[in-house]
């Protein structure tokens, strides 16, 4: 896991989609949200969580791995960059490739969005938009450190298995004390996490 | 408190200065070179202003961004120690209002309702209105002209709109929309401890041990607050949430008490009989500091809970638990918001959760103690100056004899010049009906969608011989009214509002209002002028304002005479009283356990529980509640036009239960003695089976108001909103839902009735003024 990060904790989101409005506000890709809200049980509860892109480490982005015009930069300290638009072909492979259904395409212009962790602001020491806002803390940027202190005895979780792939990530979700599965973004039911098999 | 170091002087947009920004904020110019990539082409010569969000009562501090033009473009988040960068989604959205396309840029006027509304300067606008004015007070007399507030304005302005009623109008009737708002929490503060504020601030909630939340919504309606209950949570505190509704705060609540609608004030009576069987009563905090116990523990032996439990629909072993986690915790804190006082018995259930914190010890203590969540920006200080109906300035009541007199000696006007007690807002449209009032100035409120039973509403303004309007924007209520004055937004002024914390704050001005836009304060100065009161009214500013509040406040419980604008930069904030300009200010109340009666005494009141006030039959078996979404403010009028907010929720629905049998997404038919309409059902485990909930932001033919009851709380004189008698029907056609407005930008906007006389200049924005929107 990489230092300061964003961590995900679907127990305190409220669905306020303050990140989606925020995220807008982002130079980098101003007016369009690159940040979407998922409801896990619609119809039951109001529970939601918000997805930002994860930013595989390991293997490196499946998005970036998978681009056959090398468009999408990974930085030195793990920030999975958004398509270069001077390279980007606009073939939707790195939508097909990512696990959690982060990447869009705008087809028009024929070039793939998605979040960059608002590189304009982390690389200043700054939070992204989405967790500067975020009215509850669901999203967080910092150190796992500086959450356990905020938030005693929080456990997260940064690897995912799917299958038979596993991913581990730069961005990690707070894993509720209380329950042991929840769907992921994307729709592919969680299987592993941290090592445990968490059907169990 | 944080001292902001780049507090401007509210007209000077402040240059931005990396080695000032506070963490978080764009302080990045020249802090080590910029990166190599096209993200910062943009960002020389910004500006940040240091302000307030516009929109509820937390009052979060924000930056609006200024360009090289003095055009507010952006915002960026502010770390004030209110909500320490955090914002939701309205206020990160609320600076696209300023120099929206539907912005009003000059008067509107027609002589009558058969006429559209046109453009005219200023002069004819203020001509036509004085004139109106004056020939239906010389035909009817004074009262037959009302004036109606709102919460929205700065303390400033409201303090003006009482002073321009009473002494340039000369009528008793003034009140203002703060009356739909907390009045039942102020009239139950009152009684109880003869001050009309919370007990605490919001950093208390992070000290708890056990946070009752009561009809508060805190994740829609205050998303930011959520982070100080979430804070009590992880130290753990037990979180209690009484909604019908599955809300999201209470979906993680360890107690979540889903009671019907309208019967609060049974379940904590219940609660308190329950503390007091256990024996969990503080009686030395109670022979100490209150009276009236004897006769409240009398009364409420009459709610055992399988009792309540019969009356509320909630298990009694719910009441149980919640009476040993409030009682047992070492500090607790209730909050309640509207859920329980938008009811005819809204002070009686507000003074029910002051009995339990009182008969508990819970008050005056970091960590223990009350508060209401006002709803508007200005919640808190819109009612503090004299706007309400019966109340002076300082919170003087106009009843008083003493306090008529301390206010007209300050306004330099005899005593038996100033009107008497008028009525409330409510009443006034039953007025405007009966034809007792003939005429009314309505300044930034929007009754056609905030009122309840519409149908009387729009009958009264109907009925009305003269009606204008002051806003920024042409809402269905300035859509009906003779002149319409365009009047500047909150980020083209400056003033202070006082948030649900009673935490004084100053907004700052961002940039200068378009050409043709005037401040209400001076539309209201310069009617006054016309009329011949022109030497009372004498006020260039909001400053100016300011110094002759703090004056008229100085003495009185709601003390400002301390407060001054240089204070408020400095310290972020100030809460009343404060009665000299050394003096901290009163973030927390009772702390040496004396209250602002005279006896120092908690006053406890015997509440009874009463039904709601439209009875329930065959024909109408459910339970109609309204509230609030996330995305929109209030009537809608301002975040009803913000692109995003509008795609986030862009129409109302009626959220039912499963067990009625629709599908998600169904018409169904919403159906009470006032009316019915179509909606999109929300079909949600999330909420009572008996119940039906309406977001209430929307205009007919969508209008949760069109359904609910002009019933009154007789003491607050606030609508019950929240419970009214209802059943829902199969639609026939999905047709009869109306399409979302979806334009980015802006949304449609119902006719309005607004020609143009001069074709628009050609470097006006597309779209200016409504007849120009497709």
């Amino acid at each position: 896991m990489m230092g300061r990060t964003i961590f995900i904790d679907p127990g305190r989101c409220i669905g306020c989609q303050a990140c989606v409005s925020a995220c807008r506000e982002c130079d980098s890709h101003r007016g369009k949200s690159m940040i979407h809200l998922d409801y896990t049980d619609e119809g039951s509860s109001v529970a939601s969580l918000p997805t930002v892109c994860m930013h595989c480490e390991d293997p490196v982005a499946p998005c970036a791995e998978v681009c056959p015009a090398d468009a999408i930069l990974v930085t030195a300290d793990g920030v999975v960059q958004q398509a270069d638009t001077s390279r980007c072909i606009g073939c939707a492979n790195c939508v097909n490739a990512c696990p959690f259904g982060v990447p869009k395409i705008d087809l028009q212009a024929k070039l793939q969005m998605k979040c960059n962790l608002c590189y304009d602001r982390t690389a200043y020491g700054l939070a992204p938009m989405c967790a500067t806002v975020c009215p509850t803390g669901a999203l967080y940027y910092g150190t796992l450190e500086e959450l356990q202190a905020e938030r005693p005895g929080v456990q997260v979780a940064d690897t995912f298995v799917f299958g038979e792939s596993e991913v581990r990530t730069g961005v990690a979700m707070v894993v509720p004390a209380e329950r042991v599965r929840w769907p992921v973004p994307g729709g592919l039911p969680v299987v592993e996490v941290n090592g445990k098999d968490v059907r169990r | 408190m944080t001292a902001d170091p780049r507090a401007a002087d509210g007209r000077t947009a402040v240059p931005l200065d990396p080695s000032l920004a506070p963490p978080g904020t764009r302080g990045f110019r020249d802090a080590g070179g910029i990166p190599a990539d096209r993200w910062h082409a943009d960002q020389n010569g910004e500006t940040l202003v240091p302000t307030h969000c516009c929109f509820c009562g937390v009052q979060c501090g924000m930056y609006l961004r200024v360009d090289h033009g003095g055009k507010v473009f952006g915002v960026e988040p502010r770390n004030h120690d209110i909500n320490r960068m955090r914002l939701c989604p309205k206020g990160i959205n609320a600076y696209q209002q300023v120099n929206h396309p539907d912005r009003l840029t000059a008067p509107l006027m027609r002589r009558s309702r058969d006429e559209d509304l046109r453009e005219v300067s200023w002069d004819e606008a203020l001509d036509f209105t004085v004139s109106e004015i004056k020939r239906i007070q010389q035909a009817h007399g004074r009262d037959a002209f009302g004036v109606l507030g709102g919460a929205s304005l700065f303390s400033e302005k409201t303090y003006l709109v009482g002073k321009f009623a009473r002494v340039a109008l000369r009528t008793r009737h003034v009140d203002y929309n703060g009356r739909l708002c907390m009045v039942s929490a102020a009239g139950a503060n009152k009684l109880a401890f003869n001050i009309d504020r919370a007990g605490n601030p919001f950093a208390d909630i992070l000290l708890t041990d056990c946070l009752l939340l009561a009809g508060a919504n805190v994740g829609e309606c205050f998303p930011v607050l959520t982070q100080y209950v979430w804070g009590a949570r992880d130290r753990g505190a037990t979180l209690i949430v009484v909604d019908p509704r599955e809300t999201a705060v209470a979906r993680t609540a360890d107690i979540h008490v889903a009671l019907k609608s309208g019967t609060d004030s049974a379940f904590f009576n219940s609660v308190l009989n329950v503390v007091i069987e256990e024996g969990l009563t503080d009686e030395a905090y109670l022979a100490a500091h209150a009276t009236g116990w004897e006769e409240v523990k009398a009364e409420v032996a009459q709610y055992p809970p399988s009792r309540a439990a019969e009356i509320c629909g909630v298990p009694a072993e719910q009441i149980v638990q919640v009476a040993r986690a409030f009682a047992r915790a070492p500090k607790a804190m209730a909050f309640h918001a509207r859920g329980i006082e938008h009811h005819t018995q809204g002070v009686e259930n507000c003074l029910s959760v002051i009995n339990l914190c009182t008969a508990t010890g819970h008050i005056g203590k970091p960590g223990a103690g009350y508060g209401t969540l006002t709803g508007q920006g200005n919640g808190q200080g819109g009612r503090e100056h004299g706007q309400k109906a019966d109340l002076l300035p300082g919170g003087r009541s106009i009843l008083n004899e003493e306090h008529r007199r301390q206010i007209c000696e300050i306004w330099g006007i005899e005593e038996s010049e100033l009107p008497a007690a008028g009525t409330s807002m409510m009443e006034m449209v039953w007025q405007m009906q009966r034809r007792e009032i003939r005429g009314l100035i309505g300044i930034c409120n929007n009754p056609f969608v905030s009122l309840p039973n519409y149908a009387v509403v729009k009958e009264g303004y109907d009925t009305t011989e003269f009606h204008a309007q002051f806003d920024f924007f042409l809402s269905e209520t300035a859509a009906n009214a003779h002149v319409v004055f365009p009047v500047t937004i909150w980020a083209e002024d400056e003033g202070v509002m006082a948030n649900a914390e009673a935490r004084v704050v100053k907004h700052n001005k961002a940039q200068e209002p378009p050409a043709g836009v005037r401040t209400d304060t001076w539309v209201m100065c310069e009617i006054a002028r016309r009329l011949g009161a022109g030497d009372k009214f004498a006020f260039g500013s909001s400053r100016e304002v300011f110094d002759e509040l703090r004056r008229a406040s100085a003495g009185t419980i709601i003390d400002y005479s301390g407060i001054t604008y240089e204070r408020l930069e400095e310290t972020g904030g100030i809460s009343w009283p404060c009665p000299s300009t050394d003096h901290p200010g009163t973030p927390r109340l009772f702390e040496d356990g004396t209250t602002y009666h005279a006896d120092g005494k908690i006053h406890m009141q015997v509440v009874e529980w009463h039904p709601p006030a439209d009875p329930y039959d065959d024909a109408h078996p459910l339970t109609l509640t309204t509230g609030r979404t996330v995305a929109h403010f209030l009537s809608g009028n301002q975040t009803r036009r913000l692109g995003a907010l509008v795609e986030q929720t862009p129409r109302p629905w009626a959220e039912i239960h499963p067990a009625h049998g629709f599908r998600n997404g169904e018409p169904v038919r919403v159906v009470t003695r006032r009316g019915s309409e179509v909606f999109p059902a929300l079909v949600t485990e999330a909420i009572r089976p008996d119940t039906v909930f309406i977001p209430y932001h929307w205009p007919v033919p969508t209008a949760a108001n069109a359904l609910t009851i002009d019933a009154l709380d007789p003491r607050s004189k606030i609508p019950e909103y929240k419970v009214c008698a209802c059943r829902i029907e199969h639609a026939a056609e999905i047709d009869e839902v109306p399409a979302p407005p979806v334009a980015p930008g802006h949304v449609a906007y119902p006719e309005t009735q607004v020609s143009r006389t001069d074709p628009l200049p050609p470097t006006a924005p597309q779209g200016r003024g409504t007849s120009e929107r497709s």
